[in-house]
């Protein structure tokens, strides 16, 4: 038999081989006889024989149907580098005018053979789709304008135009691959040569954030470089700017692991030492005598007035607020404005009646600024808090509760002796010089959020909490 | 303090949301960019633009808008209680990332949540407007995914399935005493009552596309949720009940379980040392054995001892060493509901074996060209030159076929 050679104008020929094998089907010529090619070489058959085939037209009544779901898997097959691929496509075809339903059978090795290639394609392409990065060279007319450099294994870049259109039609793109380049302009998708990695920009800002991205959403607890091996296989990587980082993520992984499982046990660390009293006294009226016979103001602002504690001198729970308020400097008492209503009502809801408590304050004067004819509440510093530390400490000494309840950051900095922020110890019973500290908001904090939603959420938190101290006496 | 640039937000939220298993960007319309005139597609297939060294797919960019919660649930790194750092993104903010991340190929969307601040309502509010702003702002047709918080008002969850592709309520933990033992703000009621409540608009939508294309599209790729494995004694059976419930009652598309791990400055009320990723991926398996093979979660449960999937063999395997009286079958005749249920054979090469038997009486070594390890169906099937007479029988047929199982995983 007369050999026949078919040249194919490029390596993703589909409609010239097409033609080939319809003209080869038309003159009765075997597959064996057929030695098939591309233009400027695919990979170039050595063995090349016979004359020049064109293709012809079939003749009538020839022409070969071929069934549709099998065209579908021809043209993806064919984008496969398999120099062979061409030679298999064809001997289907051959075949199935003796077997017409031979493409529906998924176990001859054939058709086993043209979907193992057409998967591969499909990957390809998949994650052509995937991993294409592209990078900003900048705007012209409003228009941003992005560029990419991908190595494809397969004869895909012009098939995945379509894609890239779709999905980008608002900005101009252009991927260069070795092969081909496609590019869009927001009107026509057009086709270039092949080019190299120098034809796109070498960085692009954003990346750095991306990478930001790829090593935050890492979870060291989970390695499973096989999976991801799999998934995204290493020959890709030297064109994904995350790739870089792989190594040093995989090697930090243990430590990383190690250091959260051995962590979380520190609170203690946040309470310091009690303050030792400089004098000690019998009982609370003679501390407060003291108080308020001997304290000068630590800082300009404060009220004249001494605001004492109130409740059993031996309570087993007691609760340490900021400083006196407005209306307590007026009636001399603690808690007695609209937090401390506030409080009541709090107290109530877990089960508590005040006059069983002890209720003071970590500063014992009522600092503020003057507008107009009101006094607004100023925030204690640290001087302040330091000032009135030990005179706290030996209130609670000598009330001598099982838990202390901090209420709000300035108590917590006042007990704890420690500026910190209340958030990560709020809730907990810490253990403190044998007795508990439980931190937790003040209550004007409650008064304070604007939104009613959030104030139910944050008033059940603190009633809980108030519960949490009763269980722990 | 001072201000943190982008970078430095992204890196704490986006650290923050990686407790979230689901990346998914599958499912819902097709639809692309070239009538907005912006940019995004999706092909209602999904893509994993890259993969971490943990083997999970990053498909979107999955972040918080603030890592700052006022609710205080035990298992979760960003709880009020927590020690972490805090940050916050602007709208603005999140839109441009997502758009410049996506206009690189980096991303398919955004899969956005939040802790709560303020409140329920104006935390839900943000994230809709995020979604909003993608959407009407910038014509973006890519994937949105938005986590729901149950406490909000159910008109701005109505919203966010307006711009939403799938939207996600988690569950995290099957039964309510152990929310309200881990999770004091929130409450097991409420949640379910919100995903009955999505799963009916999503239905309704559906159906009103279906009469007409241009009746409005609600989170059209469905909702999902997740449930922790390990942070409370709750067993598979739970879990898997739970999860039945919610594909049979609220039509959800997916449950995704994520084993419970460690996290930095974790509560001491938590186990500090996670369950075996294998009890995940078990999970999965009966999942997926509930979803797309016909299994019944009496069935699967039946096989567990002590309310637990055996780490050893896959939950198909465990089924069909238990129920051994419903083997051999014969691939030459078998129905397809029947050839699902024979360990080794997944629906894809279930489909090709009744294509390819239409052909030709299927031999053994047909079956191998088609399916992955022959070794593990042969004790089941029937074929045309085999049967498989002592294999069946053998007392230890689970551990002779359990063992290889375990490199795959390991």
């Amino acid at each position: 038999m007369t050999a026949a050679r078919a040249t194919l104008a490029a390596a993703d020929d589909f409609a010239g081989w097409r033609d080939h094998a319809r003209a080869f089907l038309a003159a009765g010529i075997a597959p064996e006889g057929v030695v098939w090619d591309v233009a400027g070489g695919d990979a170039p058959d050595l063995f090349g024989i016979g004359a020049m085939a064109g293709p012809t037209a079939p003749a009538d009544g020839e022409a070969i149907r071929v069934p549709r779901d099998l065209l579908g898997l021809l043209r993806d097959a064919l984008m496969h580098s398999a120099p062979h691929r061409f030679a298999l496509a064809y001997r289907l075809l051959w075949r199935l005018r003796a077997a017409p339903h031979l493409h529906r059978d998924p176990s001859d090795p054939d058709m086993i053979a043209l979907h193992g290639l057409a998967k591969a394609v499909r990957r390809d392409i998949h994650k052509m789709h995937a991993f294409v990065r592209f990078r900003k060279i900048g705007v012209v007319d409003g228009r941003e304008q992005f560029a990419a450099w991908f190595e494809p294994d397969h004869h895909i870049a012009r098939a995945t135009a379509g894609f890239f259109r779709d999905r980008f039609a608002g900005m101009d793109w252009l991927i260069v691959t070795p092969e081909a380049s496609i590019a869009w302009d927001g009107v026509a998708l057009r086709e270039g040569p092949g080019g190299s990695r120098d034809d796109v920009p070498a960085e692009d800002a954003v990346e750095a954030e991306w990478q930001a991205y790829y090593a935050s959403i890492f979870n060291p607890a989970r390695l499973k470089i096989n999976m991801m091996k799999r998934e995204m296989p290493v020959r890709y990587w030297r064109n994904l700017p995350e790739a870089p980082l792989i190594a040093g993520l995989i090697g930090d992984a243990g430590r990383r692991v190690g250091a959260m499982v051995e962590g979380g046990t520190r609170s203690e660390e946040r309470l310091a030492e009690i303050p030792v009293a400089e004098r000690r006294f019998d009982n609370l009226d003679r501390l407060y005598a003291a108080l308020d016979a001997e304290d000068a103001p630590p800082s300009p602002g404060f009220s004249r007035r001494v605001v004492f504690g109130e409740g059993p001198s031996s309570a087993p729970l007691m609760l340490v607020g900021e400083q006196p308020g407005d209306q307590e400097d007026e009636a001399g008492r603690p808690f007695v404005g609209p937090a401390g209503q506030l409080l009541d009502q709090c107290l109530a809801e877990a089960g508590l009646a005040r006059d069983g408590i002890f209720l003071t304050n970590a500063v014992k004067r009522f600092k503020f600024t003057e507008r107009g004819r009101r006094r607004i509440h100023q925030t204690p510093t640290t001087g302040d808090i330091s000032h009135y530390r030990w005179w706290l400490a030996e209130e609670v000494r000598l009330v001598a509760p099982k838990i202390v309840v901090a209420l709000g950051a300035t108590a917590l900095h006042a007990l704890s002796g420690r500026k910190q922020a209340l958030g990560p110890v709020r809730g907990a019973a810490l253990p403190w010089g044998g007795r508990l500290l439980l931190p937790t908001v003040h209550p004007s904090f409650l008064l304070r959020l604007p939104d009613e939603q959030g104030r139910a959420i944050e008033r059940g938190r603190f009633v809980r909490e108030l519960r949490r101290a009763v269980a722990a006496i | 303090m001072t201000k943190l640039t982008r970078l430095e937000k992204l890196s704490i939220l986006a650290d923050a949301a990686k407790y979230d298993a689901s990346c998914a960007s599958s499912g819902g319309a097709r639809r692309d960019s070239r009538e907005t005139g912006g940019i995004g597609s999706t092909t209602g297939m999904g893509i994993c633009h890259s993969y971490a060294p943990d083997g999970r797919c990053i498909s979107l960019l999955k972040v918080l808008m603030t890592n700052m919660c006022m609710f205080d649930c035990t298992y979760c790194i960003n709880r009020s209680s927590s020690n972490v750092r805090r940050a916050a993104f602007t709208v603005a903010e999140i839109v441009d990332l997502t758009l410049d991340f996506y206009k690189r190929n980096y991303i398919e969307g955004l899969f956005l949540s939040s802790g709560i601040v303020r409140s329920p309502d104006y935390t839900m509010e943000q994230i809709v407007e995020v979604a909003r702003s993608l959407r009407e702002d910038h014509g973006f047709r890519g994937y949105i995914h938005l986590k729901t918080i149950p406490e909000g008002d159910p008109e701005l969850i109505a919203r966010a399935g307006r711009y939403a592709d799938r939207l996600s309520i988690n569950i995290e933990l099957p039964q309510d005493e152990a929310i309200a033992a881990l999770a004091p703000e929130k409450d097991g009621a409420c949640i379910r009552r919100t995903m009955a409540d999505l799963g009916k608009r999503i239905g309704e939508a559906r159906a009103e596309r279906q009469e007409s294309r241009k009746a409005p599209a609600f989170a059209p790729a469905g909702q999902s949720t997740q449930m922790i494995v390990g942070a409370d004694n709750s067993g598979d059976d739970h879990m898997l009940r739970t999860s039945a419930a919610f594909y049979r009652d609220y039509g959800l598309k997916r449950v995704y379980y994520s084993a419970f791990s460690p996290i930095p400055d974790a509560s001491r009320t938590l186990p500090a040392q996670p369950p075996p990723l294998m009890r995940e991926h078990r999970l999965y398996q009966a999942d997926w054995l509930l979803r797309n093979y016909g299994f019944s979660v009496d069935e699967i449960t039946g096989t567990m001892q002590g309310g637990r999937l055996s780490l050893d063999m896959d939950p198909k395997l465990a089924w069909a060493v238990e129920r051994r009286d419903m083997f051999p079958v014969d691939v030459n005749r078998a129905p397809r509901e029947m050839l699902l249920r024979v360990p080794g054979l997944g629906a894809k090469v279930v489909d090709r074996l009744i294509l390819a038997r239409r052909h030709r009486r299927l031999r053994l070594e047909d079956v191998g060209r088609l399916c992955r390890v022959l070794r593990k169906v042969r004790p089941f099937i029937v074929a045309a030159d085999w049967r498989p007479t002592r294999l069946i029988d053998r007392a230890d047929l689970g551990t002779r076929l359990a063992p290889a199982q375990l490199p795959l995983f390991a």
